[in-house]
């Protein structure tokens, strides 16, 4: 490990004629992961490493977030067994925690593939090291949900009647309903989600493979599926790469516009809105940035991976996410705006419950969250550049944009043009399933961390070899390095 | 034998209407409509195919009671078929009724959610027929079991009968001929069904330009077929 003070790997040629340039060199080396290389087998122990340890507190995490997943499981079955009623929803409000859950879940799993795909089409060069760590957000908040949906079924074991598969009586799925076309968009970005995080491990599979003995060298050789390093290889993952970012981008903003349908198509007051489509994408890469922050800060601290995660990661996805609040805030206004002018009786009902009803504690927590906390500190570097004061604010975003979903959902459906039938939504059981939920998606990332390195080595190295340090005149200029 | 393209029609005179909730009981008696604990009602569990809404209009002291029976509204393009994934909410061309497939339903309940009357209802729990209601129990109609949704069907069930009845006998079937529990019940005549195609028919005739009549949220094009004659008289002091 001490090599790499005092020699230079391979490729960094001295470009330091003169002394006094080494200090900004340093300075430069400190702040970008890129300009700061090791030897490839010491980032390859670093990225491994975590992978072998589990600690004390791994177990006990691992334990607590089983034991939440199995809670879960039983009262889905108490769910399955004795019917929805358990979970709180009654007649105006026939969807409520779990569709909020859907919503939410799937707005998370956003931001993994946009930093991974739109970052890499835009040649950002800072994505690199988080890549993979957004990915696998993709991966299993996705994955909950979908479960969410299943959860959300009034009868379960008839969900395969959605897939149009040939049976006797000719009976197809109605592709008129938003929610098959829900149903479509998630199981393709889904089926892309895992195609994509897959193709970027292949090398780093390979490299864990030829690290490791036993079991594992056994489990990555399958799954590396004979990977080499040829160059044929490496220009095929790279097509693929390319293709497979360009395309999954028009997917995941098809999928959350998609999921806007499922409200926008209605007839609900406050659903039938034109501008849900727009609006639910920047929320949902809104609460997914915000979930990528918490888990960068989590997966830096928890597997030591300070080097790999420097402050101009968190900077950047902090500029990102202040870029985002302000075109949410954009959004939300417009979106309520229009029905205020418009006055109809029942959006006037609710927009008077937000300001003053028993909803105001939870809009006003919404709009504190959403937009003052992040658009008042984020304009700052000490704010963007400090991991607690950065994962504080993305916990709040992510209070925010739930509630933002829950007042869609259950507080929304319980105000229709008859005010008769008003309800108001008092959740039960379901609240068991959303922790159970939010578990799984821990429980998941931390069992994926022991098996796939969470940190794409390849790319990183990649990176390190394209940026050099140049020097104009008496200044140090990162850039791209130039082959002689 | 082809049957004859219908349109059955429920025409609701608001001025008859007393509010005295026989139809709902006749509903409960006839489709198998389980009946919920007080409990679940508080919670807004209650199902009735056909309930009356009452609402006051006015101030103390000079409050008027409105009553409006409301059912499934059998509407021409109605907004629970094209939102339900599985074809369990479908449309009968030929007589006009929206049908509702307990088998198919998978309970995604987004028909429910569209549905601007709130006249479907989710069966959070199976059924409970305490002794001796289970005695009662329709034959003709299915109980459904928890998890998926129901809805006023217009007595289908009846309206098979009649046609069945009529077809064996050779003849056309008459207006009258099919009578849902609801209309059979209601002491006031208030509920009148029939075929609005058949121009001799009942609901045709109070339909024939009428400035009473009209239908529940038109503005959302959902095109009902339960017409309400406007009230106004019925007075009930509070």
């Amino acid at each position: 490990m001490s090599t790499h003070e005092t020699e230079y790997p391979v490729w960094r040629r001295p470009v330091l004629e003169d002394e006094s340039l080494e200090e900004q060199a340093e300075h430069l080396r400190r702040r970008h992961l890129l300009l700061d290389p090791r030897y490839p087998w010491d980032m390859n122990d670093d990225v491994l490493k975590p992978m072998y340890q589990t600690s004390r507190t791994f177990w006990v995490l691992f334990v607590a977030l089983f034991g939440l997943v199995m809670m879960g499981v039983v009262t889905w079955g108490f769910q399955i067994y004795w019917g929805l009623g358990i979970t709180g929803l009654n007649r105006p409000i026939n969807w409520g925690l779990f569709l909020v859950n859907t919503v939410y879940f799937i707005g998370i799993g956003h931001a993994g593939t946009f930093i991974s795909a739109a970052l890499r089409v835009m040649k950002v060069e800072w994505r690199r090291p988080i890549s993979r760590a957004a990915e696998t957000v993709t991966l299993f908040a996705l994955g909950a949900a979908a479960l969410s949906i299943f959860m959300h079924l009034g009868r379960l074991w008839k969900a395969y009647w959605m897939l149009p598969y040939p049976n006797q009586r000719q009976l197809w799925p109605n592709f008129h309903s938003p929610l098959m076309w829900d149903f479509m968009a998630i199981l393709t970005y889904l089926t892309g989600s895992v195609l994509f995080v897959y193709l970027g491990l292949l090398p780093d599979l390979a490299m864990a493979r030829d690290h490791t003995r036993g079991w594992r060298h056994r489990f990555y050789s399958i799954l590396a599926l004979g990977w080499r390093g040829t160059e044929k290889e490496w220009a095929h993952l790279e097509t693929t790469l390319n293709i497979f970012s360009y395309v999954i981008i028009p997917v995941m903003f098809s999928v959350h516009t998609i999921v806007s349908w499922d409200f926008a198509m209605a007839l609900q007051p406050g659903w039938n809105s034109t501008i849900f489509g727009p609006y639910f994408i920047i929320g949902a890469l809104y609460s997914g940035v915000a979930a990528v922050i918490i888990v960068m800060a989590i997966i830096r601290k928890g597997m030591r991976l300070q080097y790999f995660l420097r402050d101009e990661h968190f900077n950047g996805m902090a500029m990102f996410l202040l870029l985002l609040t302000f075109a949410w805030a954009y959004f939300y206004f417009n979106d309520y705006i229009a029905p205020w002018y418009h006055g109809e009786p029942a959006m006037k009902v609710i927009f008077d419950l937000f300001r003053r009803g028993w909803a105001a504690p939870l809009w006003f927590l919404m709009l504190f969250g959403n937009i003052l906390l992040p658009a008042a500190t984020l304009w700052q570097r000490r704010v963007r550049r400090s991991i607690p004061a950065l994962v504080v604010i993305a916990i709040f975003v992510q209070i925010g944009m739930y509630l933002e979903r829950y007042l869609i959902v259950p507080v929304f459906l319980g105000y229709n043009e008859l005010p008769f039938s008003w309800g108001i939504f008092v959740p039960r059981a379901g609240v068991i399933l959303t922790i159970a939920a939010l578990a799984f998606v821990f429980l998941g990332y931390l069992v994926f961390s022991r098996f796939f390195p969470l940190i794409p080595a390849w790319e990183i190295l990649e990176g390190q070899i394209l940026q050099g340090l140049r020097r104009i005149g008496r200044a140090l200029l990162p850039t791209r390095t130039d082959v002689h | 034998m082809e049957q004859p393209k219908r349109k059955w029609t429920m025409v609701i005179d608001l001025d008859k209407c007393t509010g005295c909730a026989a139809c709902v009981v006749a509903c409960h008696a006839e489709n198998n409509v389980p009946i919920v604990t007080d409990q679940e009602v508080a919670r807004g569990r209650g199902q009735h195919w056909i309930r009356i809404e009452r609402y006051w209009v006015g101030e103390y002291p000079h409050l008027e009671a409105r009553f409006l029976p409301l059912l499934c509204q059998h509407c021409d393009n109605a907004p629970c078929e094209p939102v339900c994934p599985v074809y369990a909410s479908v449309h009968s061309e030929r007589e006009g009724l929206n049908l509702q497939v307990y088998n198919r339903c998978i309970g995604t309940r987004y028909c429910a959610n569209n549905c601007p009357y709130k006249v479907r209802f989710f069966n959070w729990y199976d059924p409970v027929f305490p002794e001796p209601q289970e005695q009662q129990l329709n034959p003709d109609v299915t109980v459904r079991s928890a998890g998926v949704m129901e809805k006023c069907t217009f007595c289908v069930q009846r309206i098979r009968r009649a046609e069945n009845a009529a077809l064996a006998q050779g003849q056309p079937l008459h207006d009258g001929d099919v009578v849902p529990a609801c209309v059979q019940t209601c002491p006031t005549g208030a509920l009148v069904f029939g075929d609005l195609y058949d121009h001799e028919s009942q609901v045709a005739k109070l339909l024939e330009p009428n400035l009473r009549k009209f239908r529940l949220f038109e503005h959302l094009g959902t095109s009902p077929s339960v017409y309400y004659l406007k009230g106004g008289a019925s007075r009930v002091n509070a």
